[in-house]
């Protein structure tokens, strides 16, 4: 596929190093010339210095042969200007980042009247998923699939925990669950595990299963999820305004510290079911006045990396439960969850995400991405005439480091064996190792 | 510096030489020539290197700009050195550094020989020179990015170090992509000039030598007296067109295939490198008439051929230039700074840097009017970035004080003035051919050992565009950790 990004900036560049590694033809179109030469020197792309509201500049990239234009610049409005134009000039489709809250309540409008394929707020899926993280209060992180039917938790494993040292399949036969373990990371390496995997302390596992059995392994192995009513969260950016309307929603109390007073003026216009404070976040004194032993959850989300990293510890050192950090740089996350740091929300990988799987098809209903792609959970729909329906799974022959997770059948939701078959219509979620998987058929491409 | 992925790129490199030595093994086995064993030994040698070095595994390294720059110094300079290996095994030039000079000519598209009596050799010898001239051309290393599998990423940092011009301009966001259509555009300029030559009246052997000689702008012949020796009026015409459009940015040629055929129009050098040629053309032509030949079609004939294959760094003669007024002399040297188009297979300064240069210059004094003024240098209607305006400067700064060095130590072989000062610029711009003893129909065996190899290096230097051979030379390049 043809692709065009305007703006080489963080987001841009990491989908940019992401689309071109799976064989895309990437063309980025930036003003900034620092930007782009990094760009140009590190990855497999085309770049072109210019504005991308410019048709000649969009003509150059070669618009018209183009499949799919995206906008990430740090401007809304350019963004729309931007996929307005190109949609004009004969792309097929378009995709723009739109995060002010002002937009927030029109985006469907938007999306209808500047022909948008899909618009991308990356403040609010961030918000999304520190509330799916803290609805389920033991896990790291928290991903739906199947609109929520299926959901997949990350869970680091500490020594009180009885599964250390046990073999996965024997696991099954103990402790009588419907969950898969899907995933095991362990030092920073990727291991899509079979049935002889011994799990060890220090290694955060990826379940999957339905909620209920999910609640119920957790509740068997000493993590039982804590119900969370108190919140604090620090930085009243764009995150906290979506955030603490949507914990507010969910009857959680919730708390916002804001270093800008007039930012402060705003937020509790916004979120006037929250308290807000006007103070530093990193101010230890500050934060203990502020009862930070008695919170739940604490939650980092100011515009820098640093602060949020030394907010967080404080926070940790102090006694808040669960302690969540937001990072800008992705190369930052490994860093962060080792000085033990509950979960780390990154918006700008959220935003890649989405994109990557806008990219890879139709079918394509979710797509979670583990350490920089190095393993992905792909929920895929089985369409009509692929070659894998009504097959016994035993049969495909699923290449090495692939398995079929779940299978979803209108209510019903299967962890599947060898015997048992795809139908046509069926919610997959396949877990793969360094592989990207766009359709079904491709799963069984090797047999 | 990454040694890992370095030596992997090196070893993939020769082993894509060792491939290419078998076609020169294919006709030296046709003709039953003498030379048979050589380039056996040459393919086995080469590969033993290779083979092994192309298996190293680099782990998740990336490839850093310094990397790229040391692969393509070293590997050019091993290229040249197993590149010998045929030359001296075969008995051609029994002493190293004469086959080492021969081979950085070759590949190097410089054409500057040593060898006194061409027709005598082997024709499997001739074939692996003018061939050698055809791969360096468009340049090994895209060549190896084309054919082998990638070397991981950060493979733009190889491509950028090889790139003839200033600002590299990948054509496709991918690199091996990008070699690819290059190669294919190179291969389909051959083939049609083969076809022609064929066409023309030339035997195919010599067909497919002055093709290589001609697409690679290398300008080596298998005739003592180049192109002259054929006295074909047709012949010389292919082979100035020819010359002409490899002289020209491929990227253009790209556009053009891409629907936009007023592409070379609208660009700024190509319209430089006419121009240029065209009025030297016309200045030579009217010197030349009525002193050295008689007619007014002979002498465009002549100058013609002369400027384009001089222009273009090329160094095909038809007749000996040595003998022309000293006017037309000096225009040639000129033409020898100048070189071709960026992107194209043509050496020496390149015609987008001298117009730049020109450029640049202008606004200097125009700054003097005006102080205040703010002029911004372009190129089409885009801005030259000052980043890219320094590196010209500081580029042609290297050029001409490489130049200087190298006639320094050449001058201490005592020949006339005009061999010395040719000798280097012509190695330097990849031309062959200068003036002198070294002259159309002259040769270097003339020169000391140490002569030949700092003309060599000259050759490399040129290729290369300066940057990679002198940061070898750079103790902090080598250390793995800069401090």
């Amino acid at each position: 596929m043809k692709i065009i990004i305007i703006g080489a900036g963080k987001v841009g560049y990491n989908l940019a190093e992401n689309l071109s590694k799976s064989n895309h033809d990437v063309i980025i179109i930036d003003k900034n010339y620092a930007a782009l030469s990094k760009a140009e020197e590190n990855l497999e792309v085309l770049c072109i210095k210019g504005s991308g509201v410019s048709t000649n500049i969009l003509m150059e990239a070669g618009i018209e042969t183009a499949d799919l234009l995206i906008a990430v610049t740090n401007s809304d409005e350019v963004n729309m200007v931007c996929c307005l134009t190109a949609k004009k000039l004969g792309v097929k489709h378009t995709i723009a980042r739109i995060r002010d809250h002002e937009y927030a309540h029109e985006l469907l409008l938007l999306k209808e009247e500047l022909g948008l394929d899909l618009i991308i707020n990356p403040e609010q899926a961030a918000a999304d998923e520190i509330a799916n993280v803290l609805n389920f209060s033991s896990a790291i992180n928290v991903e739906n699939f199947a609109k929520g039917r299926v959901k997949m938790v990350e869970i680091k494993v500490t020594e009180d925990m009885p599964m250390v040292g046990m073999r996965l399949k024997d696991m099954g036969s103990k402790f009588e669950s419907s969950v898969l373990v899907g995933v095991v990371i362990r030092d920073d390496e990727v291991i899509v595990p079979n049935g002889d995997f011994i799990i060890n302390e220090n290694d955060s596992i990826y379940l999957i299963g339905q909620p209920s059995h999910l609640y119920n392994f957790c509740k068997m192995f000493g993590k039982v999820p804590h119900k969370i009513r108190n919140v604090m969260i620090v930085g009243g950016g764009r995150i906290a305004v979506y955030l603490g309307k949507l914990l507010a929603e969910m009857g959680m109390k919730v708390k916002v510290i804001e270093i800008d007073r007039d930012n402060c003026i705003q937020l509790s216009e916004l979120i006037p079911e929250a308290l807000i404070i006007h103070g530093d976040g990193t101010d230890e004194e500050l934060l203990r006045s502020e009862n930070i032993d008695e919170m739940d959850a604490f939650i980092a989300v100011t515009g820098m990396d640093e602060e949020n990293m030394m907010a967080a510890l404080i926070a940790k050192q102090n006694g808040a439960k669960k302690v969540i950090s937001k990072a800008s740089r992705i190369n930052y996350i490994s860093i962060i969850k080792s000085l033990g740091i509950d979960s780390v929300i990154s918006p700008k990988q959220i935003t890649s995400n989405q994109i990557l799987k806008y990219v890879r098809g139709n079918n394509v209903e979710s797509l979670y991405r583990i350490i920089e792609g190095q393993a992905e959970i792909t929920e895929i729909i089985a369409e009509p005439g692929s070659r894998i329906l009504n097959t016994k799974l035993k049969k495909l022959g699923l290449p090495k480091d692939t398995i079929i997770a779940t299978v979803v059948r209108k209510n019903e939701v299967v962890i599947p064996h060898g015997n048992d078959i795809i139908k046509e219509g069926d919610r997959v979620i396949v877990i793969s190792k360094n592989k990207n998987i766009s359709s079904l058929d491709e799963v069984a491409a090797v047999s | 510096m990454n040694f890992r992925v370095v030596f992997k790129a090196l070893g993939m490199l020769l082993v894509c030489e060792s491939l290419l030595m078998i076609l020169p093994l294919v006709v030296a086995v046709y003709y039953q020539g003498t030379d048979i064993s050589a380039f056996f030994l040459g393919i086995l040698i080469t590969g033993i290197f290779g083979v092994p070095l192309s298996f190293i595994k680099t782990g998740k390294k990336t490839m850093y700009a310094r990397d790229g720059f040391a692969i393509v110094a070293l590997g050019w300079v091993l290229l040249s050195i197993f590149g010998s290996v045929p030359y001296i095994i075969s008995g051609v030039m029994p002493s190293f550094v004469d086959g080492f000079f021969e081979a950085v000519s070759g590949f190097s598209t410089t054409s500057a020989s040593i060898l006194t009596h061409i027709e005598d050799l082997p024709k499997g010898i001739l074939f692996w020179r003018s061939f050698t001239h055809w791969a360096g051309g468009m340049g090994v290393i895209v060549l190896t990015l084309a054919m082998l599998p990638s070397v991981g990423s950060g493979t733009v940092q190889m491509l950028k170090a090889e790139y003839p011009g200033p600002t590299p301009g990948k054509l496709v966001p991918q690199v091996k992509e990008t070699a690819k259509i290059l190669y294919k555009i190179y291969l389909v300029f051959t083939l049609l000039e083969i076809i022609m030559l064929k066409f023309a009246g030339m035997p195919l052997y010599d067909a497919f030598i002055h093709t290589f000689g001609t697409v690679g702008t290398g300008g080596a012949s298998n005739m003592n007296a180049s192109v002259g020796a054929y006295n074909n009026i047709k012949i010389e015409v292919i082979i100035t067109i020819f010359t002409f459009m490899c002289g020209t940015n491929f990227t253009l040629y790209y556009q053009m295939l891409k629907g936009d055929l007023k592409a070379p129009l609208k660009d700024d050098e190509f319209r430089f490198y006419c121009g240029a040629i065209i009025i030297s053309i016309v200045l030579i032509t009217i010197n030349l008439y009525g002193n050295m030949f008689s007619s007014l079609w002979e002498s465009l004939r002549h100058s013609s051929f002369q400027v384009v294959s001089v222009m273009t760094t090329t160094g095909f003669a038809t007749t000996d230039y040595n003998n022309w007024g000293m006017f037309s002399k000096i225009i040639l040297l000129i033409l020898m700074f100048i070189g071709g188009c960026a992107g194209s297979t043509g050496g020496a300064l390149k015609s987008i840097r001298v117009l730049l240069l020109i450029r640049v210059m202008k606004r200097e004094l125009l700054q003097i009017i005006h102080p205040r003024a703010v002029y911004m240098v372009k190129l089409g209607n885009k801005t030259v970035e000052e980043k890219t305006i320094s590196e010209i400067l500081g580029f042609f700064f290297m050029y001409i004080l490489i130049f200087i060095a190298a006639v320094l130590v050449i001058s201490l072989d005592n020949l006339d003035w005009a061999t010395t000062i040719t000798a280097a610029a012509a190695t330097l711009g990849n031309i062959g051919p200068g003036f002198g003893i070294v002259g159309p129909m002259g040769n270097y065996s003339q020169f000391s050992d140490l002569s030949k190899l700092v003309l060599s290096l000259c050759m490399i230097i040129g290729r290369l565009e300066i940057y990679p051979i002198l940061l070898l030379g750079i103790p902090s390049f080598w250390k793995k950790t800069n401090l």
